[in-house]
């Protein structure tokens, strides 16, 4: 049966109606209208759909919306906008850091997340961080270079 | 002479597309709006050509707004494949912009009352004498409802100041901060979901089906069936997901294994009926004569899927006489075609948007996907259905790059020249795309209670080809032998993947290249050099050299080592030479790989770059990792652990040089580094290891069978 659950997305509160297994992709998608996080396998086996849940990088196709409640999300959404875009948005951009696009939302999501833990990561520690990140049009290299320049931009207004 | 002689020949695609208006037009927003045919994959066509416009008419890259495609308003340019498009849709706009130029010269001067010599134009506005007009105040003298004349050349390159300059991807800031952006993001005021429920292998007929319990489950709207085809509706899209799978649970399918499995793939391919082409047949008995040393091999590639990251999908709405549709597809007006005839209404009933999707590599499942969501909708009318794959329905229900063998021999006289060339190469065709034929392609059609009966596929003609792309060596042989044998018995679906059977051809020509160096000795960068009259394939391959720091005759270590691959696309595109540097750990990883290239004149170079290392990754993927698995009921790859791709730690540091030509006519980028990068990588494993794999994908446990 459907149930009201609240949830704390990008520093708002809302409420959503839907069973408790919903994958937290579509509550965000459909009933948020936050369309940043992707759907990509459902399996969480490529990464398209990651936010952020409590400060940890989590595959939201195969989160379920109970576990969800009460916890704080931010999506691509609320990380930064077109006015005051999050250094890794600005770094993407100036790396031209994409090709499709599809998967570079889960991925700045997750180097979000690592650049909370390692101010200077290594391309080795890009590269764990996101090995369960999938990218087809193989703009891996681009990647790389696109989170070293956002965290110096990061680490110089500090 | 007649009065009614042919017209002339005009550039591109304005060829078929003749009116200016149909191209370009000035909004009432000061912008420049141009309609194109080609649409975006996520390879940045539309900032390369929103550049080719903008300079043509001194504009800034930000008064030009391409509009997105659509069968209502856009050029028919056919589909956007081939890397055709700047060279299609990017010579069109060249002459269209030219000619508006020249027309917009003639209405400023006399407005201005100066003659043209006298007006400067600077970002959209003519000035001479302290007066100005700009192209939106003299749109309305400027008659674009003409047929373009094609007379009026375009820019030099030395005029030019955008094109050759690397230009920031318009599409790309509403990605990079989560804005919708693709058919999947659609939503509109009412909008439902379906998903179908497939049959469960490509020969399976429904015996018998449970519909009323689904139709019971919460939020559906209708359970469809249409012979074989089975689909739900549901308010919301988990909803919809629990439907899909309680009917497919509900359903008995007659289904006979027909496919011969993965172990016997080769054999049942080469055992099948061919139809045999000599494509090339250069005779020098002199030098056959020669022949001193003459080696065969066989080499083999698996059938490859797209994988794009996000499963295909398409957003329908039947207001009961007009189908509107949006979909990813790489040709709105060939998949309105095939539209036509499974929907049975006529053309100007149905409406195609064009709405990016997740990379596009070929033909995938985005038309399948749109008939879907149609059929869908109808059942649905008037809300409209979004149709999305999910991530299983992609994996067995795509078209894959086809299974192929290829088999060389060669023969290399005392000098180390090869005196004779044969390759024989075995394919399915290339192309199953929509839009051609008296039926369709589309996986729904022949499902149909109605059938619409399904239309072979087509295997592309010379010079560009398809399984025989690339087959005809561009080195330079005294005799050679090429023949296809196109195998029309396709026991998966297949159709159009990047670089098509260029791939495999340019995978076995450069290996064959790389192991007659080595039987005598040469070093493979001098082999190739010593072989080649064409001085751009020449300048690739030595500057792909110099920037590895190629040294003549260099050896492996045993674990770690270097190769090259080159081609020049379709023989008539870019030039490609890549290095790639190889370690064999616990499996071969490509560390690194350096790459030049030509595409003549460079529109964007960034986005040529970006390109070309996507295409040496990729390609590198399906050279060490891919082959769609299958048993003999069906397709067994569903989900990427069973279908693993090149990961973030696997993925090889590329650096790509390019050989701007400015004088050269462009060709496309998307699909030059694909043969070589396969050619390179296998080189560099024979250099590092002296063992030679012939089969793709090289995994550890082929590599190590063929240590012994």
């Amino acid at each position: 049966m459907p149930e009201n659950y609240s949830l704390n997305v990008n520093g708002k509160s809302c409420s959503v109606q839907a069973e408790g297994d919903t994958p937290l992709l579509y509550v965000l998608r459909n009933d948020l209208k936050l369309k940043g996080a992707r759907y990509g396998c459902g399996v969480g086996q490529c990464g398209a759909c990651t936010v952020i849940m409590d400060g940890k990088d989590i595959y939201s196709c195969d989160t379920p919306l109970w576990a969800a409640a009460g916890k704080s999300i931010v999506t691509i959404e609320g990380l930064g906008t077109r006015e005051q875009p999050h250094a890794l948005q600005q770094a993407f951009i100036d790396e031209q850091a994409v090709q499709c696009g599809y998967c570079i939302t889960g991925i700045i999501m997750a180097a979000k997340t690592l650049l909370d833990r390692t101010v200077h990561p290594t391309d080795a520690e890009i590269d764990a961080a996101l090995e369960r990140h999938l990218c087809r049009c193989g703009t891996h290299n681009r990647i790389r270079r696109a989170i070293h320049r956002a965290a110096q931009a990061l680490d110089a207004s500090r | 002479m007649s009065a009614t002689a042919e017209k002339p020949a005009l550039p591109g695609s304005l060829n078929t597309n003749r009116s200016l208006d149909r191209w370009l037009r000035f909004e009432a927003d000061a912008t420049l709006g141009v309609r194109v045919g080609k649409v975006e994959l996520g390879q940045g066509i539309l900032t390369a050509l929103a550049q080719i416009a903008a300079d043509e008419l001194d504009l800034r890259l930000d008064q030009v707004r391409i509009v997105t495609a659509s069968t209502e308003a856009s050029p028919n340019e056919g589909m956007t494949s081939g890397s055709r498009s700047v060279e299609e849709s990017g010579e069109a706009l060249r002459y269209a912009c030219a000619e508006v130029r020249a027309l917009a010269l003639e209405a400023a001067a006399h407005r201005l009352g100066v003659s043209i010599e006298k007006l400067q134009l600077a970002e959209g506005v003519f000035h001479a004498g302290g007066k100005q007009a700009s192209y939106w105040d003299l749109a309305a003298e400027i008659d674009l409802a003409r047929e373009a004349s094609g007379r009026v050349s375009p820019k030099q390159a030395s005029d030019l100041a955008l094109v050759g300059r690397s230009a920031a991807r318009i599409d790309l800031p509403a990605k990079v901060f989560g804005e919708p952006s693709y058919v999947q993001d659609i939503d509109l005021p009412g909008m439902v979901h379906g998903r179908v429920v497939r049959p469960v292998n490509y020969a399976a007929t429904l015996s018998s089906v449970d519909a009323e319990a689904v139709r019971a489950l919460p939020g559906v709207i209708a359970v469809v069936r249409d012979g074989n085809f089975l689909g739900v509706v549901a308010e919301r899209e988990e909803q919809a997901i629990r439907a899909q799978a309680a009917l497919a649970k509900g359903c008995r399918w007659d289904a006979p294994r027909g496919l011969p499995g993965e172990a016997k793939i080769y054999d049942y391919l080469l055992g099948c009926p061919v139809e045999t082409a000599v494509i090339s047949d250069k005779r020098d008995a002199d030098a056959k004569s020669r022949a001193d040393v003459t080696l065969q091999a066989t080499y083999r590639k698996p059938y490859i899927a797209h994988a794009s990251i996000g499963p295909s999908c398409a957003v329908a709405r039947y207001d009961g006489d007009r189908f509107e549709i949006w979909s990813h597809s790489q040709g709105i007006f060939p998949l309105r075609g095939d539209m036509v005839k499974c929907l049975r209404v006529p053309a100007e009933r149905i409406v195609v948007h064009h709405t990016d999707g997740s990379g596009c590599y070929g033909h995938n499942g985005a038309d399948d996907v749109a008939l879907d969501a149609a059929l869908l909708a109808r059942a649905a009318s008037p809300r409209p259905v979004k149709v999305q794959w999910m991530r299983e329905e992609e994996f067995g229900w795509e078209p894959f790059g086809p299974a192929m063998v290829m088999k060389l021999s060669a023969s290399l006289d005392r000098s180390g020249a090869v005196v004779d060339w044969n390759h024989d190469v075995w394919s399915n065709p290339h192309s199953n795309r929509s839009g051609r034929g008296a039926g369709s392609t589309l996986i729904a059609a022949p499902h149909l209670a109605a059938p619409v009966p399904v239309s072979p596929p087509v295997d592309m003609p010379l010079p560009a080809g398809a399984s025989h792309r690339n087959a005809i060596p561009l080195y330079d042989f005294p005799s050679e032998h090429v023949a296809r044998h196109l195998i029309t018995d396709t026991p998966l679906r297949i159709s159009a993947l990047r670089a098509l059977g260029g791939f495999a051809n340019v995978f076995a020509i450069e290996s064959m290249m790389d192991e007659l160096a080595a039987s005598c000795g040469a070093d493979p960068v001098a082999f190739r050099l010593r072989h080649l009259k064409d001085p751009r394939a020449c300048a690739v391959i030595e500057r792909a050299a110099q920037m590895a720091g190629w040294k003549a005759g260099e050896k492996g270590d045993g674990t770690r080592g270097r190769g090259i691959g080159f081609c020049k696309y379709k023989n008539l595109g870019s030039y490609c030479a890549v290095i790639a540097e190889v370690v064999l750990e616990q499996g071969l990883r490509v560390v690194r790989a350096w790459a030049a290239v030509d595409v003549g004149r460079v529109v964007n170079p960034d986005g040529v770059v970006n390109q070309i290392e996507g295409g040496i990754v990729q390609a590198t993927s399906w050279t060490l990792k891919e082959a769609v698995r299958f048993d003999t009921d069906f397709v067994t790859s569903r989900q990427w652990a069973d279908y693993p791709i090149l990961t973030f730690g696997e993925a090889p540091h590329v650096q790509v040089s390019l050989i701007d030509r400015p004088e050269e006519p462009s060709k496309g980028a998307g699909e030059g580094a694909q043969g070589p990068t396969g050619g390179a990588i296998a080189n560099a494993l024979f250099n590092a290891i002296g063992v030679r794999v012939r089969e793709l994908p090289l995994t550890r446990e082929r590599i190590a069978t063929a240590i012994g």
